[in-house]
């Protein structure tokens, strides 16, 4: 699986930085310019999956610290953990991806956008979950009161990550000043070439995220001589 | 099989006499609540001296009475399950009291607190800040009402998690800051609609959220108290 995932992420690599952007694309390889953004578009292809990833993680975590709270089985609370803390990864790329793009789009890194507010406060979760997960010593303890409070997040969230930045006025696509949903998620909002190189980026970063996990998983299980 | 489950009467007079005991045992001693006061009294002549004698916007004003009510529940609402942990009384009335009759019992405990304090601070802060002005009194009520009671419903199942953490002071507002940012955003927009003189209609919609909020956390706490009170 490894050769595989190597493969298909340089491909998706190679694909989003070289197909080159002509105006009117004639040929199935080529992009449409993006007015005002040109090139600078591609950043697209990373900074979508990883916000994506951001929000599958935190979900991912708080799947596996319920079915610790049903179970108890610490593993259930190891595979929390870690996609909580790859879901921080994430959701660190995805907020730097977003600065840099809002620098060269909007003109400046942050300005309170909703839709930046709202990974902000995903960041903020993370930590939190984190912080609490330091405060507690005793293992059963600590997963039992990490899985709820991911919970209690989880319930809150989506209003954030869904709900605020749709109906609120800002910057990002698919806000209320905007049209439609957004290019990506609104039918015929973007060209099929770059729908294409999108959705295998997201496949790419979604392989990457579930050998991660794996990985880390079974190192945490191997490390405390527990059966992965 | 015989449901050996209690029923609704039974959870409700034991979260009463839940609620008795911490209202009884507060007014005793009087250290939560002279403390809270004492905090809001504080915090809101900070604000009057930082801003100098100016006035600010009443938009800010609006924000910034959010600020203080959020520090004060922060300040007072988690002393209801810490000093359980801390007297060493928590496993007896785990025995007692069936977890949710204990929920309900300090949600009810918290939310008295809260409403009285925030009564205290609505008071003060009007008399101390002459630039805020409500105009439609009766969606600020509303705001201040509803933004407590869901205060109160988050902040009293994130106390129940951090009485069992070690740090649990500067843990508190970590881990509910998260948890109440939709709450606080609502109730800012809603006590700037009331500065306006909105109607209540044009406030619905914040309402509407404020309701939603309140059921969902109430139910989520519900649902997962058991796990976290019982050792």
């Amino acid at each position: 699986m490894k050769l595989f995932l190597l493969l298909w992420m340089s491909l998706i690599i190679i694909l989003s930085i070289g197909l080159p952007m002509v105006p009117r694309p004639e040929f199935w390889y080529q992009f449409p310019i993006i007015p005002g953004l040109e090139d600078k578009a591609r950043i697209m292809f990373f900074h979508v999956p990883t916000a994506w990833i951001s929000a599958i993680a935190f979900l991912t975590s708080m799947w596996f610290g319920i079915r610790y709270l049903r179970k108890k089985d610490l593993n259930d609370d190891v595979k929390s953990s870690t996609a909580a803390a790859l879901g921080l990864l994430f959701c660190i790329l995805a907020t730097v991806t977003g600065a840099i793009w809002a620098k060269f789009s909007w003109g400046t890194y942050w300005n309170w956008d909703p839709r930046q507010t709202s990974i902000f406060v995903l960041l903020l979760i993370y930590g939190a979950y984190f912080s609490l997960r330091s405060a507690i010593e005793v293992e059963e303890k600590r997963a039992t009161l990490s899985a709820v409070y991911s919970v209690l997040a989880a319930v809150t969230m989506p209003f954030f990550l869904f709900i605020m930045p749709r109906i609120m006025a800002g910057l990002h696509p698919g806000s209320a000043d905007d049209s439609n949903l957004g290019p990506v998620v609104s039918s015929g909002g973007m060209n099929i070439t770059m729908r294409v190189v999108l959705y295998g980026s997201l496949v790419g970063f979604l392989v990457l995220y579930y050998w991660m996990w794996k990985l880390q998983v079974r190192t945490v299980a191997l490390d405390s001589q527990r059966q992965p | 099989m015989a449901d050996n489950s209690p029923g609704f009467a039974t959870i409700a007079r034991s979260a009463m006499s839940v609620f008795r005991k911490d209202w009884h045992s507060e007014l005793r001693t009087r250290y939560a609540i002279s403390a809270l006061l004492m905090f809001v009294v504080t915090t809101i002549s900070i604000i009057a001296f930082a801003l100098g004698g100016e006035s600010a916007p009443v938009d800010v004003l609006s924000g910034m009475l959010w600020v203080v009510i959020f520090f004060a529940a922060m300040s007072g609402l988690a002393r209801t399950f810490v000093t359980e942990e801390e007297r060493g009384t928590a496993m007896t009335l785990q025995l007692l009291a069936e977890p949710s009759a204990v929920l309900f019992g300090k949600l009810l405990f918290n939310l008295v607190l809260i409403v009285g304090v925030n009564t205290l601070t609505v008071a003060l802060y009007t008399f101390f800040l002459d630039g805020f002005i409500v105009r439609s009194s009766g969606v600020f009520v509303v705001t201040i009402l509803l933004g407590s009671i869901g205060l109160a419903a988050a902040s009293t199942i994130i106390a129940a998690i951090i009485a069992k953490a070690n740090t649990k002071g500067t843990l508190y507002p970590v881990l509910s800051f998260p948890i109440l940012l939709p709450l606080l955003l609502t109730c800012i927009n809603a006590t700037r609609l009331a500065t306006e003189g909105a109607f209540f209609s044009e406030a619905s919609g914040e309402f509407q959220f404020l309701v939603s909020y309140i059921v969902v956390v109430v139910t989520a706490s519900w649902l997962f108290f058991e796990y976290i009170w019982k050792d």
